[in-house]
């Protein structure tokens, strides 16, 4: 993974200048539901960006090579493979309507010319290969260039069939479907450090699955009490270490997470760490247990760290210190005068994911208004940056927003009132080596470029 | 605020579901004078003290985890297999049950069939972002 020597990013130098690259989807204000993106993730050598929909579709973009006749195009994503992961399903025995929502999207690494995914709605679980196809045989015996069977008794001679070249064709083809092992909703996925395993987790267990059997998986959580009238909190992330096979950890609506050795025993109920930061009594209120609900958990790239995200900050907690996090950024602060406005519109439920880049020196959230916020670990500085069509010129810098939350609001600054909440960032990423990051805006996928890149 | 909030002074009933709302659970508010000084200066008991006031019963409801239980059945559709297979059937010798008289709610007299089930068509469509 990136090291000191990864991608454009000098060690130290953190002065990101970030600016617009693409955008992609429909401009119509009217956002059909099925186009709001779900989902945002680039495989491992970032070549690849796939993106999953509430209509259960897969696009997935691939990033142009260096061309020199067209310079500009240098480092473009472009369409590569789209398909229909999921589809709505209908429960008749529990009465249960299944959305074809793609909930997340994880890359397997590459073993060789084709490329692997898991995709997951609420309920199932699917291995998709994207393998290309740019030769095809010509020359049968036994049937016509365009497919016909040629009548046995016209053939006089045999001949080899040759391979010729033929335009590029991109297939997804679903090579395995993990289904019928979580009765709660499926919220996350994670492949194993193993490439043979991977986890998934719904709102009160985790089963580990091996790639290759679909019949079987084990659980290796179970949260959910005797009486369900006790239950008092939910899974709500779950991810496995980047280097050692044997631990995950899965964070709570309560705040809290746990990090657990599969080492230790078969059902990993007792973590082996617990991490939760103390909360003052005198403080507590209504909305406390809300807004420390943990919306999603990412351990850094060196794995020493992870970061967990909920409503108002993001922190960053060192593995050796359950304690508290030994980072904490505030991402909307000024939210918390807002709290029971968003607790009537629901928003105060929003669930934003969070993302490191590739040396772990930065880390990228959402917020509303299309902003998203970046903050830089080493210098300690933070910035608002906006998704928008208005700055969305070839190469332009994207100017930092400010939000103001007293009286007066200077030029440029938007005041809280006029945020709209409608337009959430739930979803980024950031590229594994390089400064390229995918910010999706409901039904529109932006991708930046630091201009150093 | 550009999302909708409700104003108006049916705002409590259309809260209703609200109050079953999962969290509702959690509420401890606490009434003596030090919370109250404590409105002042802190915004979030400030915001608390707004949503007390709009829905004074939330909260109310003893125990359990009505909000969690209500996030673990997400999706749920009225749908009674016995009654479906029934329609399906067209018993004619027997009676289908019939909703009692003085129910007004929709869900206890009808009964699905086939042609009611919600069909949720997958999307045919290409996604924009190929477009």
């Amino acid at each position: 993974m990136a090291g000191a020597g990864g991608g454009g990013c000098p060690a130290g130098s953190n002065d990101f200048q970030w600016c617009f690259s693409q955008v992609k989807g429909a401009i119509d204000e009217d956002v059909a539901e099925a186009d709001i993106i779900s989902t945002v993730e680039f495989n491992y050598s970032g070549d690849l960006l796939a993106t999953g929909d509430k209509g259960g579709r897969v696009v997935i973009f691939q990033r142009e090579q260096e061309n020199k006749s067209r310079p500009h195009s240098r480092g473009e994503y472009n369409v590569y493979s789209t398909f229909q992961s999921h589809e709505p399903e209908f429960d008749y025995l529990k009465s249960l309507e299944i959305e074809e929502k793609i909930n997340k999207i994880r890359w397997l690494p590459q073993q060789n010319a084709a490329h692997f995914l898991l995709s997951t709605n609420d309920k199932t679980i699917k291995l998709w290969k994207i393998s290309e196809r740019d030769k095809r045989a010509e020359g049968y015996n036994l049937k016509d260039e365009d497919g016909r069977l040629r009548d046995p008794f016209r053939i006089t001679a045999l001949r080899v069939p040759i391979l010729k070249p033929m335009d590029l064709m991109v297939e997804a083809s679903p090579r395995r479907i993990f289904a019928n092992a979580h009765t709660y909703h499926i919220n996350s996925i994670s492949v194993n450090s193993d490439h043979e395993t991977y986890l998934s987790a719904d709102d009160l267990r985790i089963n580990l699955w091996h790639l290759e059997i679909t019949d079987r998986s084990f659980n290796i959580v179970d949260i959910k009490p005797a009486n369900m009238e006790e239950l008092t909190e939910v899974i709500t992330a779950a991810e496995f270490h980047p280097h050692q096979c044997n631990v995950f950890v899965y964070s709570s609506s309560k705040g809290t997470i746990r990090l657990c050795d599969m080492r230790s025993s078969a059902l990993c109920d007792r973590h082996s760490k617990f991490f939760e930061e103390p909360e003052d009594p005198s403080s507590r209120s209504f909305f406390s247990e809300i807004i420390s609900s943990i919306s999603d958990v990412k351990f850094s790239h060196s794995g020493r760290y992870m970061m967990t995200r909920d409503y108002l900050s993001v922190k960053v907690w060192d593995l050796n210190m359950e304690s508290r996090p030994v980072e904490t950024h505030q991402v909307h602060e000024y939210l918390r005068s807002k709290l029971c406005s968003l607790y009537e519109n629901d928003c105060i439920f929003d669930k934003f994911e969070c993302c490191w880049n590739g040396s772990d020196s930065a880390i990228m959230t959402g917020s509303y208004n299309n902003f998203f916020r970046m903050f830089d670990r080493d210098t300690r500085r933070d910035v608002t940056l906006e998704a928008s069509r208005e700055s969305s010129k070839p190469r332009a810098s994207l100017k930092p927003r400010k939000v103001c939350t007293g009286g007066k609001r200077k030029k440029d600054e938007i005041s809280v009132d006029s945020l709209d909440f409608n337009k959430k960032i739930l979803h980024t990423a950031w590229h594994p080596a390089d400064n390229v990051i995918a910010v999706a805006a409901t039904n529109n996928l932006y991708i930046f470029q630091d201009k150093i890149n | 605020m550009s999302a909708e909030v409700p104003e108006a002074a049916s705002a409590e009933e259309q809260k209703s579901e609200h109050s079953m709302h999962p969290w509702s659970f959690q509420l401890s508010i606490p009434n003596n004078l030090e919370e109250m000084e404590d409105k002042v200066t802190s915004p979030e008991k400030a915001e608390e003290a707004k949503l007390k006031a709009r829905y004074p019963h939330l909260g109310q409801k003893p125990g359990g985890s009505d909000f969690l239980r209500k996030r673990l059945q997400k999706g749920q559709k009225y749908f009674d297999s016995g009654d479906y297979n029934m329609a399906k059937a067209k018993m004619k010798n027997k009676q289908l049950p019939a909703a009692a008289p003085d129910k007004t709610e929709v869900t206890g007299d009808h009964i699905p069939t086939p042609q009611d089930l919600p069909q949720r068509k997958p999307s045919l469509v290409a996604s924009k972002l190929a477009g």
